[in-house]
């Protein structure tokens, strides 16, 4: 009997304790798609937390109208204002949409460009720089002003460059660029050339293979990705070119590159190479060369951010890599790292699964408040950080066919605060809004930026009602704390999110603090430390003098 | 009054001999990290020395090393005390420890070193006491200290290390009466020695349990045969 009734207790006591949990966890489940979003706690290890952002609308070709000529391929995204454009690599096109309300409009396709009559001319010189492609430009019966390859060249890489009505097309363009306004930058790798048009797609300008000899003559010039800045110059990223980003001025003149990547050197391999391989070992191993950038983006202050791919990954977590560089004139590294680890995207990963490896980070995007996203072509994840470098969430998943899964994210923008990004394998642009949490998060940054400190450290306290786990929370309110003199508090909040800096700066403060009241106590305290050791030994002195007086009594 | 001897303290306080020596090795201490040629020559040959203060020296080291991970300012050590195993701590300082000891006496004693085992274990645990004597009030020093004064801690935790690294050379100097050189070769062949004395313990286990093995699916053969 009263063995039956243990048992029975056991099971229930078993019972509630496998089902209370689970209906926790039912309850937590509010029915939206999860972008299963986590972050890095100080010793590196994933902390899930409440999504930070969540997919609005996912835009496919039919939902544009483009049933009949699909997106195919695309490689790039751009944003100006309102506008987003999609650069169609695979129709050799740029599809224009722009954000009504919430939605998405189609607005035009960018798949030429109208020479005038009286550009023609400017036109035709400025093209005939391209004589030495491996290849010719000339006119035909027709009128048709053609790029023609050399004999004996694999593929017909010549489009029509330019008909006898005067237009060109694109020929596998690769990114686009849009000044405020309107101008038109496109980067037609295809044809070897960036070419620039007004609003109405008529040509303006063409930048073309650099003449200058610090320029490889015999490097095709294939335009990647470019960036313009605000006064015209044009950045870009060329195929095969590892001395950084190819620098026009806005009239087309070639000024040099900028940013080149570092030789990555290794002292081992460097001692191998030289000592122990054979010539004809050597002539065949790669020589150390700095490796290109995988893509570019210019933000509101006219930074150049890159974005690099090529790297060993054991460089990474000791900051040898440098995935995401801030170039400033020089083209010298400048992004800030607070963190405690370098912004690499995930910290570690599965060996031998299936998207194994470090995170690529194929695009880069700007926030206005110099927040930078970026994203991770492995796992289809996008990871934010702030301007001091430290993780603000990762999210997003790749492979799986759900919303915010990506098969092969390649591009990211941004208008206001949502997220766009294009997959290339799917031709799909997908849009992220923040929540209320991340929204939060952005809210309690700026105001912390404009000066208003309570009020920033009053919105990081409704973050940590949402996630007790987010350390910078921990830092804005300890900052607050700290103006407002409370340095014990600030010191507990620093401590709690492993803040160093912040925590030495309150912790002197609370020294001095304390020194001040109570040195009385200390100078008392040393005072009869003092006196006590003192009488000991006197006391001790007079005893031993005593007692050796007596024993030598003894002894005589 | 010419001929008078004054007694010391402890003859006056009538103090247990062994413990009035147990007191006075572990006070030798003081005189090794300052004289360390003198220091540790006397320590074994003039048997100023004592196991018992030894393994004092050793214990003292492992609790300071726990005080340390426990009580030092998050600003200068990183230690994710949440994931700490003090036993797994304490055995991957005390076996090196141990180990090394055991590799340096095995070969000292083929090549004419003087040193016994017991006196290669002394001089290795009086070689840290800088260690205990400076990372003890390094820990309060550390949370008295801002994050950008760590110079201060810094400095200290380096002097502490190389302290005890000179010493422990000296140490092994003196006990086997080599000269510099010599004891420099020789530190390196006992980290080989170490190696070696890792590998035959592995070795030995992996074949211990192997044998376990091998009886243990005989007696169940047999078992099986005979039901």
């Amino acid at each position: 009997m009263k063995v039956k009734h243990i048992t029975r207790l056991l099971a229930l006591l078993a019972a509630v304790i496998i089902l209370v949990p689970m209906t926790v966890a039912y309850a937590a489940d509010d029915g939206f798609s999860s972008t299963y979003t986590y972050n890095y706690d100080y010793w590196g290890e994933v902390r899930e937390s409440p999504d930070a952002y969540r997919v609005s609308q996912i835009i496919y070709s039919k939902d544009l109208g483009l049933e009949d000529s699909p997106l195919k391929a695309p490689r790039s995204l751009f944003v100006r204002d309102n506008d987003l454009y999609i650069v169609d690599y695979g129709n050799n096109r740029i599809v224009q949409l722009t954000l009504i309300g919430t939605k998405f409009e189609f607005v035009r396709i960018i798949d030429h460009v109208t020479v005038a009559a009286d550009q023609i001319e400017a036109y035709k010189e400025q093209s005939d720089l391209l004589r030495d492609e491996g290849g010719a430009y000339f006119t035909d019966e027709e009128g048709c002003f053609y790029f023609k390859p050399l004999a004996g060249s694999s593929a017909d890489r010549g489009p029509k460059a330019l008909t006898p009505e005067g237009v060109t097309t694109f020929f596998n363009p690769t990114d686009v660029s849009v000044d405020p306004e309107g101008n038109i930058y496109v980067a037609d790798n295809g044809n070897y050339r960036v070419i620039l048009m007004d609003k109405d797609l008529n040509f303006k300008q063409i930048f073309t293979k650099p003449s200058d000899s610090t320029f490889d003559q015999n490097q095709a010039f294939l335009p990647n990705k470019i960036v313009v800045d605000t006064s015209g110059r044009v950045f870009v990223l060329a195929n095969n070119i590892n001395k950084g980003l190819v620098k026009f001025e806005a009239d087309g003149v070639f000024t040099g590159f900028i940013g080149a990547n570092q030789v990555t050197y290794d002292l081992w391999n460097y001692i191998w190479k030289t000592y122990f391989m054979t010539k004809e070992q050597r002539s065949q191993q790669a020589a150390f060369v700095p490796t290109e950038y995988q893509n570019v983006y210019i933000d509101h202050d006219g930074f150049i951010y890159a974005t690099n791919i090529a790297f060993s990954e054991y460089d990474l977590l000791w900051d040898g890599a440098k995935p995401i560089r801030r170039l400033n004139a020089v083209g010298g590294d400048i992004l800030i790292k607070n963190d405690r680890y370098p912004p690499i995207g995930d910290l570690d990963w599965v060996e031998g699964s299936n998207d194994h490896g470090p995170s690529k980070l194929y695009d880069i995007t700007v926030l206005d408040n110099d927040m930078y996203m970026v994203i991770d072509h492995t796992r289809g994840r996008i990871f934010g950080y702030d301007p001091q470098g430290i993780m603000l969430w990762a999210f997003g998943m790749s492979g799986v066919s759900a919303e915010g899964a990506f098969n092969s994210a390649v591009s990211i923008e941004h208008i206001g605060k949502d997220l766009i990004v294009l997959d290339e394998l799917d031709c799909s642009v997908t849009v992220f809004t923040p929540t209320e949490y991340g929204n939060l998060i952005y809210q309690a940054s700026e105001e912390y930026l404009d000066g208003k400190y309570e009020k920033s450290a009053e919105t990081w306290k409704k973050v940590l009602q949402l996630n007790a786990n987010y350390n910078l929370a921990f830092i804005g309110i300890g900052r607050a704390e700290m103006r407002a003199e409370n340095y014990k508090e600030a010191m507990d909040l620093f401590k709690m999110a492993h803040d160093r800096d912040n925590y030495g700066r309150a912790f002197r403060y609370y020294r001095k603090e304390w020194v001040e009241q109570n040195i009385w106590w200390v100078v008392v305290i040393i005072l009869v430390l003092v006196a006590f050791f003192t009488v000991r030994k006197t006391i001790r002195k007079v005893k031993w003098e005593v007692e050796a007086y007596e024993h030598n009594k003894v002894a005589k | 009054m010419s001929t008078t001897k004054s007694p010391s303290n402890a003859v006056l306080r009538k103090e247990h001999p062994r413990l009035r020596r147990y007191k006075e090795t572990i006070k030798y201490a003081k005189y090794v990290m300052f004289h360390p040629f003198d220091g540790f020559w006397d320590l074994v040959h003039e048997k100023r020395g004592s196991l018992a203060a030894a393994h004092t020296f050793v214990i003292l080291f492992l609790v300071t090393y726990v005080l340390k991970l426990m009580y030092t300012s998050f600003q200068f050590i990183t230690a994710p005390i949440q994931y700490i195993n003090i036993y797994e701590r304490w055995a991957s300082l005390l076996l090196p420890f141990l180990i090394l000891c055991i590799a340096n006496w095995s070969l000292s004693t083929l090549f004419d070193g003087k040193g016994h085992f017991k006196d290669i274990y002394m001089a290795m645990a009086y070689a840290l006491v800088p260690y205990i004597i400076i990372q003890l009030p390094l820990i309060l020093l550390s949370n008295i200290l801002a994050f950008d004064e760590g110079a201060f801690y810094n400095v200290l935790m380096s002097l502490s290390m190389i302290w005890c690294l000179f010493l422990a050379f000296v140490g092994l100097m003196e006990v086997h009466d080599y000269g510099p050189g010599k004891t420099l070769i020789f530190i390196v062949a006992t980290i080989f020695g170490a190696l070696v004395i890792l590998f035959l313990l592995l070795v030995f286990f992996s074949l211990l349990s192997d044998a376990f093995g091998y009886f243990a699916s005989l007696y169940r053969e047999i078992v099986f045969r005979l039901s």
